[in-house]
């Protein structure tokens, strides 16, 4: 049996955040930071450029300081992959505002489109539930996204889904990438002026 | 025999640095284990003002640590000095961001070592934090411990910036293999 389509990635992550609300999001490096800048650009997106496998992490550092807000952590396959073990420090500390969105075109797409280890089946939704993530799922259509956003923007967390995209690489959307401007603008929005004196 | 230097416990050196995490309004500590830091683990996870999180690799704290400034929360990250070679890409994070990152970490592999395999990584630790990035004071004195650790929060929470504590084995004790 041929695998059904795979969705368009930009197409997903603004179905993912058109109703994000006052949802703060993490974006990882890459095409996901792309994606989201292109779809829904706000100063509470905390753009990651770098520092590849920190993008749960820094999600979990923020749910667990803002319980009250819903964390969305907007990743790729290849980022997700270098901090596996993230999943399972997640699973422990069970944060119940934290949903992670993985963007599995299973490739490495900002390096010249070399096949992930998703592309041999490695399953993330099954690694995660294996860690003990509450909710997980594997999204191939856009019938199956529509009805899965209640579980992302509050369904109880941890929640990761991952959502199979085309390995295609859509016009990039840079957002500013200078670090501590990234940190100090969503720090203020989210905190006040204060917070960035 | 050499008298043993190591004079004051790990229960009451370990209550300097979670009396000044406390003073610092520290709210989340992320730690891999490490004997050195048995009693600190303990008293964080026993304290219901602190967000105690266990990480499978040190650069996970690195990142998380990362988040929980961008939330309005202060945390620390304990390690071992053999995850201080864990971290070092995620060190880019707070480099670039002007992160506050406030580490503590107990050393191994110095003064008076007897497992080889922790004498590369204990040896370079200070050089190798220093090159990626960070402000590192060591500290083999019990008694300066206390001032130490709050100054160094001082100076990531309120100058941004990326700060160890390394405490030495002078301090800790090193422990014997035979």
């Amino acid at each position: 049996m041929a695998p059904p389509p795979a969705l368009e990635r930009r197409e997903a992550v603004a179905a993912l955040l058109a109703g994000r609300g006052d949802a703060l999001v993490v974006t990882g490096l890459g095409s996901p930071t792309w994606d989201v800048a292109a779809t829904s650009e706000s100063p509470l997106n905390f753009y990651l450029w770098g520092a590849m496998g920190g993008a749960a992490m820094v999600g979990l550092g923020l749910a667990l300081a803002q319980p009250s807000r819903r964390v969305i952590v907007i990743t790729g396959d290849g980022e997700l992959l270098m901090g596996l073990g993230s999943l399972a420090t997640i699973a422990a500390a069970r944060p119940a505002n934290l949903a992670i969105a993985v963007l599995d075109n299973e490739h490495y797409g900002e390096t010249g489109m070399q096949a992930s280890h998703t592309a041999c089946g490695v399953d993330l939704a099954g690694m995660a539930a294996a860690a003990g993530f509450p909710s997980t799922l594997t999204l191939t259509s856009a019938s199956q996204l529509s009805h899965w956003l209640p579980v992302l923007q509050s369904g109880s967390g941890p929640v990761l889904g991952v959502i199979k995209v085309a390995a295609t690489q859509p016009p990039l959307t840079v957002p500013a990438r200078d670090g501590t401007y990234i940190k100090n603008r969503f720090r203020e929005a989210l905190l006040g002026p204060k917070a960035v004196l | 025999m050499t008298p043993d230097p190591v004079n004051v416990p790990q229960s009451v050196w370990s209550q300097y640095i979670y009396q000044a995490l406390k003073q610092a309004n520290v709210g989340q500590v992320a730690y891999v284990p490490d004997a050195g830091h048995k009693s600190l683990i303990e008293s964080c996870h026993a304290d219901s003002a602190i967000t105690t999180v266990a990480l499978t690799t040190e650069e996970e704290g690195v990142a998380m640590s990362a988040g929980a400034w961008l939330g309005g929360v202060r945390a620390a990250v304990l390690m071992q000095s053999s995850g201080v070679g864990n971290c070092i890409n995620m060190l880019s994070l707070a480099e670039e961001c002007r992160f506050p990152l406030l580490m503590i970490v107990t050393m191994r592999g110095e003064w008076g070592e007897t497992n080889p395999w922790q004498v590369p990584m204990g040896h370079t630790s200070a050089r190798v934090l220093e090159l990626a990035g960070m402000i590192v004071y060591q500290v083999d004195d019990a008694a300066r411990l206390g001032a130490e650790v709050e100054m160094a929060a001082q100076m990531a929470f309120v100058s941004n910036r990326a700060v160890a504590v390394l405490i030495g084995q002078r301090l800790i004790g090193a422990k014997r293999f035979e």
